[in-house]
């Protein structure tokens, strides 16, 4: 069965279709090994559900090893696939979630997932082992491997989502997971602050690339990551094309901690060291290299892409190595080292998009070799830095401390250890035997072809000068640890090998860093040589793509740069003392952590400073904003419009009562801004309500005048009541500018109102209905057609209208009635 | 002929309401002004009463009464304020 077989949930149908192909045995098989795809993510997930329960039954056993039963069982069943997958073999499988919204649980397999899978559930297994002998049983081990296979489906929903919303979600899910685990020890400080960090730089990539994901899909019509791909074609000379490239590589720099964003990945070291080995330098970080990788055949073929990638990766590279040299905690150069090798990976996905680059040519192959030494290299990376890292762990379990200048003189006392931490090292200098050796030869020759194909010669500069750094540090890191003088005095315990089962893991993933060297090209046949296919399928069709690798390929360039690396490390490293004063040119305070706390600080004390400065809690204030932005939003309206033309002919003329009642309310009205006294300002206010009391006689409207005069009298009286309370009548002390702007603002305010008055006079669109209500005696047997309206034709609103009333009624009772005893708190005070 | 004295009327018992108005305003103590307060609501009545005549209408009459029985409450209030300084007293010493 060649190609891709896509499986919906039309099971019968399906059945149907595979009944008349093969015989019903194979399609059970067949069913079921489809479905385990979706299982092997939704597996941990499950299982984490579970952890909480597991623990109160099994005290006596350490649950971890419940756990190791998870990813071991899971790496299995993926290794079956490997057959399949080298044979050019890919399959997905399609759950619907949300179809009206293309959103469906897809997952896809093939060679590029299958690496990162393996990855995921192999060292997965080997830290759960190692986090058994790691952990004591006092910590909170249900939270620990809840998080931790909560992480691992997660992971594995990335790398095998084939939709862009389902991989979205899993992404998110990675970074929550990995913020909860880097607050394991949430007692402390720098843990809270590490996750805090870790989250608000990956979450806000991952918000920008979910967005890149929204342009993708309104460009290309599909959520599907294969379904852009093969449609990428007709969209690349969308406008939206290049911003979407880079939001989707500012969600995959964060993640992999590029620079500038590398920031977070030091400081998530706080978290448990099997934490940092398997997130923080196999799998999660990662994840961007993995979403690099998968993108490549959708904007591999433009020169931003190109550019951004290598050259972002570079500088991390460079930038990374030579920060690590001057780290004096053996994990923070770990940290540092990841960075850079990632930069490393993903400067070389950078390189290899030239293949793509402005069509078929000859050298396309050449470009393409370098995504085959970055998946190479990332599986390198996994097993040595995995192993350094529980080294790491190790010696931190042991002796108490990770300081390299409290430690020293190990290797006799812990040979193991030691042992492991030169294979690990020696792979990440890139020295034979070790694996590390092959995959630095094949990042010289990509970044050799990237120069020589002349686009800038800096390129190979730039990775060898950073590759000595390499070597210095991964020197450092064995020789400062392991040789020298034993410091017994400044160790907390005295130094002895661990035990076995702690060095399980390390020792696995040691041997496989001299197992590839030995053995290469079976992994770059069965697993690498078909991800490079998923990568460039435009090419895949006509050539090989597979790289033969070869343990020596004579003296070339590549193998010349080697030796220069090693002389220029081993020189760097001696003289160490001597050059150290350089990183003095670089002051703590101006690195980019220091960046991230000014803008985090920043951030809240220029916000704070503009609440402060609007949010006064003065009333007078808050009213002064709202009549500015009616002055400002309907007299900007009036005038945009050029509704002020006020055409007054048609109105109708007005007797004289009309002008001697609107004198006399003016007179009042204005009488009350002048008043002496409250009680003066109180009797203007009721001569005001009989004002209009006696205008709605005059425009006969006597169920209005009735109302009027009894509602103003009764707020009269109430005005009265209230006044006893009150504190003096006084001028109050406001600023000179506030009583201008208050001037200006109420002229505005009325100014408009009776702009707009006017102006609603001359547009008279349609005829009124009120004739409808003229038959209120016929219609509702009422003669008083206000009445009708009020209790027949729009009853409900009087009802509400009575609701009102009563919910102001219960609201005047409870505020006088209900009120705290003597010495009790009140509500309000809180 | 009637009308014209109607008119003439309500004239005054305007001039008559802007002269309790300056009252009002001006008014050196407060027994003044709540005074003048009821002069404007007299008047008012009046005004109200001519105007009904003027319109030809008997929808207003309700009106009439209405300010009378309020103006009357509302004086009294405002004696009772401003002799105890309450209007509703409190019957409970507690």
């Amino acid at each position: 069965m060649n190609g891709e077989s896509i499986h919906d949930n039309r099971t019968a149908h399906l059945l149907l279709q595979f009944i008349e192909n093969n015989s019903f045995i194979y399609i059970e098989m067949e069913d079921l090994i489809l479905l385990t795809i979706n299982l092997v993510i939704i597996i941990p997930l499950l299982a984490a559900a579970l952890v909480p329960f597991l623990h109160k039954k099994n005290s006596k056993i350490h649950i971890g090893w419940f756990i190791f039963l998870i990813p071991l069982t899971l790496f299995i069943l993926l290794l079956r696939y490997i057959p399949r997958i080298a044979n050019g073999e890919t399959l997905a499988y399609t759950v619907e979630w949300i179809p009206t919204y293309h959103i469906n649980f897809t997952a896809y397999l093939d060679g590029l997932s299958l690496i990162f899978a393996l990855l995921i559930t192999g060292i997965g297994a080997l830290v759960t082992i190692y986090s058994i002998y790691y952990l004591s049983s006092k910590e909170n081990l249900i939270h620990f491997y809840t998080y931790l296979l909560l992480f691992m489906g997660a992971m594995l929903g990335v790398v095998f989502s084939d939709n862009m919303m389902v991989l979205y979600v899993f992404w998110e899910l990675t970074s929550i997971s990995s913020f909860l685990l880097i607050a394991f020890w949430y007692h402390r400080k720098q843990s809270r602050d590490g996750a805090q960090k870790s989250l608000l730089i990956t979450v806000t990539g991952g918000i920008a690339m979910l967005v890149g994901f929204i342009m993708l899909y309104y460009m290309s019509g599909t959520m599907s990551v294969r379904g852009v791909i093969s449609a990428v074609l007709s969209f690349q000379e969308n406008p939206l094309f290049i911003p979407a490239m880079c939001l989707i590589l500012l969600g995959a720099f964060t993640k992999s901690a590029q620079f500038p964003f590398h920031i977070w990945l030091p400081t998530a070291m706080e978290a448990p060291t099997p934490v940092s080995a398997y997130l923080h330098s196999a799998t999660m970080v990662k994840a961007g290299i993995y979403l690099v990788a998968r993108f490549t055949p959708v904007f591999g073929g433009e020169d931003t892409w190109f550019w951004l990638v290598t050259s972002v990766g570079l500088i991390t590279l460079f930038w990374g190595s030579f920060t690590a040299v001057r780290q004096t905690d053996l994990k923070a150069l770990l940290a540092y080292s990841t960075v850079s090798q990632l930069g490393m990976i993903m400067s070389m996905f950078g390189i290899s998009s030239l293949a793509l680059n402005s069509g078929f040519r000859a050298e396309s192959v050449l470009f393409s070799q370098a995504a085959f030494a970055a998946l190479f290299h990332l599986v390198n990376h996994s097993t040595f830095k995995g192993a350094l890292f529980m080294v790491v762990g190790i010696v931190d379990h042991e002796l108490g401390t990770r300081d390299i200048r409290r430690l020293g003189g190990l290797a006799t006392l812990m040979p193991i250890t030691f042992t492991i931490a030169i294979v690990g090292a020696f792979s990440m200098a890139g020295l034979p035997p070790f694996n590390g050796f092959l995959s630095k030869e094949m990042f010289f020759t990509a970044v050799l072809n990237a120069g020589n194909a002349g686009l800038s010669s800096a390129i190979p500069v730039v990775a060898w000068v950073a590759s000595i750094f390499t070597f210095v540090y991964s020197m450092i890191f064995v020789f400062k640890t392991f040789l020298g003088t034993y410091k017994e005095e400044k160790l907390e315990h005295p130094a002895h090998e661990a035990p076995y089962g702690m060095l399980f893991s390390p020792i696995v993933l040691g041997s496989l860093v001299v197992l590839i060297f030995i053995f290469p090209n079976g992994l770059g046949e069965n697993l690498l040589s078909p991800a490079l296919a998923g990568i460039f399928p435009s090419l895949a069709a006509g050539e090989n793509l597979g790289v033969h690798i070869a343990l020596w390929h004579g003296f070339n360039t590549e193998l010349m740069m080697t030796i220069g690396v090693v002389l220029g490390g081993i020189l760097l490293y001696m003289t160490i003392r001597y050059w150290k004063n350089i990183y003095r040119l670089f002051p703590e305070h101006w690195s980019f952590n220091t960046l991230y706390g000014n803008i985090l600080e920043q951030l809240e004390v220029v916000s704070r400073k503009i609440t402060d400065f609007y949010m006064t809690g003065y009333l007078r204030d808050y009213m002064v904003y709202i009549y500015l932005f009616f002055i400002l939003a309907v007299g900007g309206m009036v005038v945009f419009t050029q509704s002020y033309e006020l055409e007054i002919a048609e109105n109708a003329p007005i007797s004289e009562f009309e002008w001697v009642v609107a004198i006399v309310m003016i007179i009042a009205a204005l009488s009350i801004l002048f008043a002496k006294s409250r009680l003066s300002a109180i009797l203007l206010n009721s001569v005001l309500g009989y004002g209009v009391a006696i205008f709605f006689v005059l425009f006969r409207a006597p169920d209005l005048a009735l109302t009027q005069t009894v509602v103003e009298t009764v707020t009269t009286v109430l005005f009265l009541v209230a006044y006893y309370f009150l504190p003096e009548w006084k001028k109050e002390d406001t600023r000179s500018r506030s009583d201008k702007v208050n001037l200006a603002v109420s002229i505005g305010v009325g100014v408009i109102f009776t702009i707009i008055a006017l102006a609603v006079q001359n547009g008279k669109l349609f005829s009124s209905i009120s004739s409808y209500f003229e038959n209120s005696y016929e219609l509702a047997g009422g003669k008083n057609i206000v009445n009708t309206i009020l209790s027949d034709f729009r009853a409900f609103d009087t009802m509400l209208e009575v609701v009102v009333l009563l919910i102001a009624g219960i609201g005047v009772y409870t505020l006088i009635k209900v009120k705290a005893r003597k010495g009790d708190t009140t509500l309000e005070d809180e | 002929m009637i009308e014209m004295l109607l008119y003439s009327a309500i004239t005054l018992y305007g001039v008559a309401i802007l002269i309790a108005l300056y009252r009002i305003a001006a008014g050196p103590s407060l027994p003044d002004r709540v005074f003048a307060l009821d002069i404007v609501n007299v008047n008012l009545i009046s005004g109200i009463a001519i105007i009904s005549i003027l319109l030809d209408t008997k929808a207003f009459l309700d009106v009439i009464l209405i300010l009378g029985i309020l103006a009357f409450i509302g004086t009294i209030s405002f004696s009772k304020f401003i002799e105890r300084g309450v209007i509703i007293e409190r019957k409970r010493n507690d």
